[in-house]
């Protein structure tokens, strides 16, 4: 009985155990902050923290099949930068651009990951260098205007029955990510890659297409996100996104999802991402209660504590699970 | 009616050294046949064809009449050849639906319909009398489930022959009495099964038929009610009975009067080792026999403390409790040489002279810095006693053959001096020449008061090195043979029966 | 008897002229001999003590940084925290010599506190990342992921965010100091290249980091402490990027939280990777690492020098890693 104990363990924490950290952080800023559920507050973090979203959805799914994207923050600026250059003709260029960028990059890992047979981790590290080495090309060096004259600003700054935009594409983002990996062969089959890659062959399924999808898929959202990133601040921004990749992850394994692949939930990558937001957000309240003053710094510390409690967590159950197999 | 599998005359070469010559195996409708060899007897091989895994160099598959030849494990799978392998290839993490329907998925409106897949995945396992909520994760459920599971699996996708590669190697009893129904009613619908075990029992309790391989050649088709124990043992190890080969008498008085070096006893581990006890006195080469999955690799990893006892106590000189980690007895004067040469032993990138002062290393330093030209002194004396043939101590080991690299292995124990040295499977994968090499060596050390531990597959060495012989069956200790008691015949009774001396061995 | 060919003679390794075993051995020296070239011939000014000093002022951080990486990564693991733990070090190391931290007696013992205890500080933070590695089993980049995070944040709680601008000449000799007419950084980057490829090699501890990544079951059944080798070479990556640190803040006459060290984790695996080490475990080379810095360094200068611009040196660089792995992967193959 203790084994399927462990395993019930398992899935609740890695399924609820973030959403109720979620709602208990949300609860306790409602209970001690004047207008911390007032809609002003959660729409701006909503807004700023799509890209986020967007970012670590696709790393979501690259680590489910046990990979990872080092290149995503360095797409995002190359897809911002794209998207502003192209902004003067439009919404739908400068977000059909921006996505082809990002695309292009997904394109480029999945070839060096599996044709050349080159580690993800290190694949990635190259495409982080190369896009950023692009975008600051196409950028020459510098922050990229948005033209203000189409409708491209919309993208990051407007809102749609009073929601913001940016947060509404994060929320389809989800929505279709989460129907694509409960829902489809396809999304199965990331995470049976994830779970025993050999198994997965032996059982005749596609496994190196399935591996270069996600990492094709993380790309376009990186590049997506940088699109928005563009809009949002009106501008495309070469040298934004350092450090994205590493927040991505950070929120995908806060979010329950294992780092060695074959676990993985897009709703709980979602809450990790809300839940790593909202410490920056409290602790502008904390401050401006006036009690104490921490500094935004500790957000990283708190950041940083956190992951490491998740990690530590799961470090337990796992083991604890593969005792009892044993 | 013509047999549903034919496989006739199957040859293949590896790199010019054969692992089947003119093997063949025939499987009939709904006939449950029992596939059954020694270590590179050339049974895996044999499936692996079948699966589509390897390409023969000749001979010819006939499946349901027709020549086939398979492309891959998938393509077999197609035909309704399915595996279950010894390891369960699923997915542990998903639930029990995807590792039943993951492939062969039902769709609705172009999405998966979840509610049809768990209707048939339990529709599936109800077969079998299976009632579980199929929307958890196979790992929530023990191993015998999971087992069901990839059974399951393999008749969902219309298999016609079901292979079984040690199914039970992780099973309980109760949930091995689960797999037999399974299989039982597998037999009733039609369905063929390929059943690899090295239990003798089951064998006796589930198969029809029996194909006994050695030495990649097919030495013994019976009906298993027609073969005794112990002519399917001496036709799978190939030794005449009447043949006895021991004459070690001599050292073995020796070694009788002095106190043990090495006591072990009640030890247990998992599901592998339930109750094993043994000793070994100083000078003495003890023998562990016992057919795979007898719990005689496991109980020596206890020993060495590579894994943990659950029960049971090892006394070694001063230290009456089981070493926590190999470190610990290796100071205590043990060496430990592994059954995996490849991921246990070498250190592929290394040079030879690295590989052979790995343990001994920390002794040879002088404040953490190694002693380059004493190191070299001992390997050049180790590789010329060994006869170790490279091409100079600084020639990477993964170069060698498998019987120099194992030479090496056994030099990094011996350079250390121990006290006592468990061998597990010294001479599997290497040439005539160097298992003599190294059991002349084995022998010639003993004799100078080392304290030997020898696991083989290999009968006949054991019995002839051996003094004594400890006997483990399905993870308990069933005889202790010495003195004139020792001999193949002996040993094979009591692998097949394990009740020789069943009241000194119950209380040890 | 046995499935696979085993009967094979026993091998000579003659001298093999293969080309593929000759460009995975020896391919970073001939890149880097013939950037020198091609920058002798075609880049003015290239043989100048000023390029020389341009270029290893450059290198000397990640270099030092990237020895510490090459036996992490020789165990088999990896440490994203380099990049934090410098900052923590640059952090501190103002806080202390300022006085801002505790009275001084004297301002020569805040120097050598100065020098001595965040570099400690590091260390230690260093050994934690092994700690959680082999205490609580976290996968390396996971667990060292952690302290990326925080790391730069406690560097940034420490100084509130502000820019410590000083002038110590005594603290900053590490940095701007000269040694011989050479900058004293390039000469204590050589020391300590010099003195890991020397314990890689010639003592025991540097031959049971290269077991410990070449079959670490092997390792253990063989009674190496694999727990420990583990611990100590985090630490040494910490130390290292503590000594790192104050290296770019002497340089700078200025610590700034949130821009030291930051990327430098990767600046560091892609020296490790371009110099040969192999990046799963087992094989490191010290030296190797010191030239695959200086690869990617010499490919920038000679990109600058020649009007290309540096964003486009990045993508050079990239594919230099690609390239590097690849021939690397081929040659085992």
């Amino acid at each position: 009985m203790a084994r399927l104990n462990t395993a019930q363990l398992f899935r609740g924490v890695g399924r609820y155990g973030v959403l109720l950290a979620l709602l208990a952080l949300l609860l306790f800023g409602w209970l001690r902050y004047e207008n911390f559920l007032g809609s002003f507050n959660i729409l701006t973090v909503l807004r700023y923290n799509s890209m986020f979203a967007l970012v670590a959805l696709g790393m979501c799914f690259v680590i489910i099949t046990g990979g990872i994207d080092l290149s995503v923050g360095s797409t995002a600026a190359l897809g911002s930068v794209v998207a502003a250059l192209l902004s003067p003709y439009g919404l739908l260029p400068g977000l059909l651009g921006g996505l082809a960028a990002g695309l292009a990059v997904g394109l480029i890992n999945a070839f060096v990951i599996i044709r050349l047979n080159v580690l993800p981790f290190i694949a990635t590290l190259a495409t982080m260098l190369a896009a950023s080495g692009c975008a600051l090309l196409l950028a020459d060096n510098q922050s990229v205007s948005v033209s203000y004259d189409t409708a491209f600003i919309e993208i990051g700054q407007g809102d749609f029955l009073g929601f913001p935009i940016p947060a509404w594409i994060a929320l389809a983002a989800y929505l279709a990510g989460s129907l694509v990996l409960n829902f489809t062969a396809f999304g199965r089959t990331v995470l049976a890659v994830g779970g025993n890659e050999d198994a997965t062959r032996l059982m005749g399924l596609p496994t190196t297409r399935v591996k270069a999808a996600v990492y094709i898929l993380s790309g376009a959202l990186a590049g997506l996100a940088g699109v928005i990133l563009a809009a949002q601040f009106g501008a495309g921004q070469p040298i934004e996104g350092v450090g994205w990749e590493l927040f991505a992850i950070a929120s995908v394994v806060v979010g329950g999802t294992l780092l060695t692949g074959g676990v993985g939930s897009v709703g709980s990558t979602l809450a990790g991402v809300l839940l790593l937001g909202l410490i920056f957000n409290i602790l502008n309240f904390e401050n401006g209660l006036g009690w104490i003053s921490l500094s935004a710094y500790w957000q990283s510390v708190i950041r940083g504590a956190l992951l490491l409690l998740v990690v530590a967590i799961q470090a337990r159950l796992v083991a604890r699970t593969e005792e009892s197999h044993a | 009616m013509t047999p549903l599998l034919s496989m006739r005359e199957i040859d293949k070469r590896f790199a010019g050294v054969p692992a089947l010559v003119s093997a063949s195996l025939e499987v009939g409708r709904g006939e449950v046949h029992a596939l059954i060899g020694q270590n590179g007897a050339g049974k895996s091989t044999m499936i692996k064809i079948l699966t589509g895994y390897y390409t023969k160099d000749a001979g010819e598959i006939l499946f349901d009449g027709r020549p086939v030849e398979f492309s891959s494990p998938q393509d077999a799978q197609r035909s309704g050849i399915s595996t279950i392998y010894q390891e369960i290839n699923l997915v542990p993490y998903r639930s029990v639906t995807e590792n039943i329907c993951l492939g062969r998925e039902r769709r609705r409106f172009g999405l998966l319909d979840w509610r049809a897949m768990h209707a048939e995945a339990e529709a599936l396992l109800a077969r079998f009398d299976i009632h579980i909520d199929v929307r958890r994760p196979l790992m929530a459920y023990p191993t015998a489930v999971q087992q069901m599971v990839a059974i399951a699996r393999a008749i969902g996708f219309e298999a016609r022959l079901v292979i079984m590669d040690e199914p039970t190697s992780s099973l309980d009893e109760k949930e091995v009495e689960v797999l037999f129904d399974v299989i039982r009613q597998l037999k009733q619908v039609g369905v063929s099964v390929i059943f690899v075990s090295h239990k003798l029992d089951e064998l006796y309790a589930v198969c029809d038929r029996i194909t006994i391989m050695r030495d990649g050649r097919t030495v013994r088709v019976a009906e298993m009610s027609e073969l005794s124990k112990l002519d399917l043992i001496t036709a799978m190890l190939g030794r005449e009975l009447d043949r006895v080969l021991h004459d070690a008498a001599a050292h073995r008085a020796a070694a009788a009067s002095q106190d043990a070096l090495l006591k072990v006893a009640h030890l247990a581990v998992g599901r592998k080792v339930r109750d094993v006890s043994f000793d070994i006195r100083p000078g003495e080469i003890v023998g562990l026999a016992g057919l795979l999955g007898s719990g005689r690799t496991e109980s020596a990893r206890v020993v060495f403390g590579a894994d943990r006892a659950e029960a049971g106590t090892v006394d070694f000189g001063s230290v009456h409790e089981p070493a926590a980690e190999p470190a610990e007895a290796i100071r205590a004067g043990m060496g430990f040489l592994s059954e995996d040469r490849k991921l246990e032993g070498i250190i592929p990138d290394m040079s030879v002279r690295e590989n052979l002062i790995l343990a001994l290393m920390p002794q040879l330093a002088r404040r953490g810095i190694v002693d380059d030209a004493r190191s070299r002194e001992i390997v050049d004396r180790f590789i010329q006693r060994l006869g170790i043939r490279c091409s100079g101590p600084e020639q990477p080991i993964r170069e060698l053959s498998g019987g120099n690299q194992q030479k090496v292995l056994l030099a990094r124990w011996l350079c250390m001096n121990p006290r006592l040295l468990i061998l597990d499977e010294p001479t599997r994968g290497i040439d005539v020449g160097a298992k003599a090499e190294i059991l002349n060596l084995v022998r010639e050390l003993a004799g100078q008061g080392l304290g030997v531990l020898m696991i083989s597959s290999e009968l006949e060495e054991v019995v002839e090195a051996a003094s004594r012989i400890f006997v483990l069956r399905d993870g308990r200790s069933v005889a202790e043979l010495t003195g004139d008691q020792v001999s193949e015949q002996a040993v094979m009774a009591a692998m097949a029966h394990g009740h020789d001396q069943p009241e000194e061995m119950a209380h040890g | 008897m046995a499935d696979t060919a085993t009967t094979l003679p026993p091998a000579r390794s003659q001298p093999r002229l293969d080309p593929r075993g000759v460009l995975t051995r020896y391919g970073a020296w001939v890149a880097l001999a013939l950037l020198i070239l091609f920058n002798l011939a075609f880049t003015p000014n290239f043989a100048t003590w000023q390029t020389l000093n341009v270029n290893l002022t450059q290198v000397c951080s990640i270099v030092i940084v990237g020895v510490g990486m090459t036996l992490v990564i020789a165990t088999g693991g990896i440490d994203l925290s380099v990049g934090s733990l410098m900052a923590i070090a640059g952090a501190l190391a103002p806080l202390i010599f300022l006085g801002n931290l505790f009275p001084l007696p004297h301002p020569y013992v805040g120097i050598a506190l100065a020098f001595v205890v965040p570099v400690l500080v590091a260390g230690a933070f260093g050994w934690f990342n092994g700690w959680l590695i082999t205490r609580l089993r976290i996968q390396p980049i996971i667990a060292t992921l952690v302290l990326f995070i925080a790391g730069r944040g406690i560097a940034q709680v420490m100084t509130n965010g502000n820019l410590q601008v000083f002038k110590v000449p005594e603290f900053q000799y590490i940095g701007l100091g000269r040694l011989f007419g050479l900058p004293f950084q390039a000469v204590l980057m050589v020391v300590i290249v010099l003195a890991a490829a020397w314990m890689l090699k010639r003592t025991v501890f540097g031959r049971q980091i290269l077991a410990v990544g070449g079959n670490e079951r092997a390792a253990r059944l063989s009674g190496i402490p694999v727990v420990s080798v583990k611990r100590r070479v985090y630490m040494i990556s910490g130390l290292l990027s503590g000594i790192a640190g104050l290296i770019v803040i002497a340089r700078n006459s200025a610590a700034d939280a949130n821009l030291v060290g930051l990327g430098m984790e990767l600046d560091a695996i892609a020296a490790v990777a371009v110099g040969g080490t192999l990046l799963t475990g087992g094989r490191a080379t010290v030296i190797g690492t010191l030239v695959g810095a200086l690869i990617i360094q010499l490919v920038r200068y000679t990109l600058l020098a020649n009007g290309v611009p540096d964003a486009a040196a990045l993508i050079a660089k990239a594919a230099i890693i690609v390239l590097a792995v690849w021939v690397q992967r081929q040659g085992r193959s």
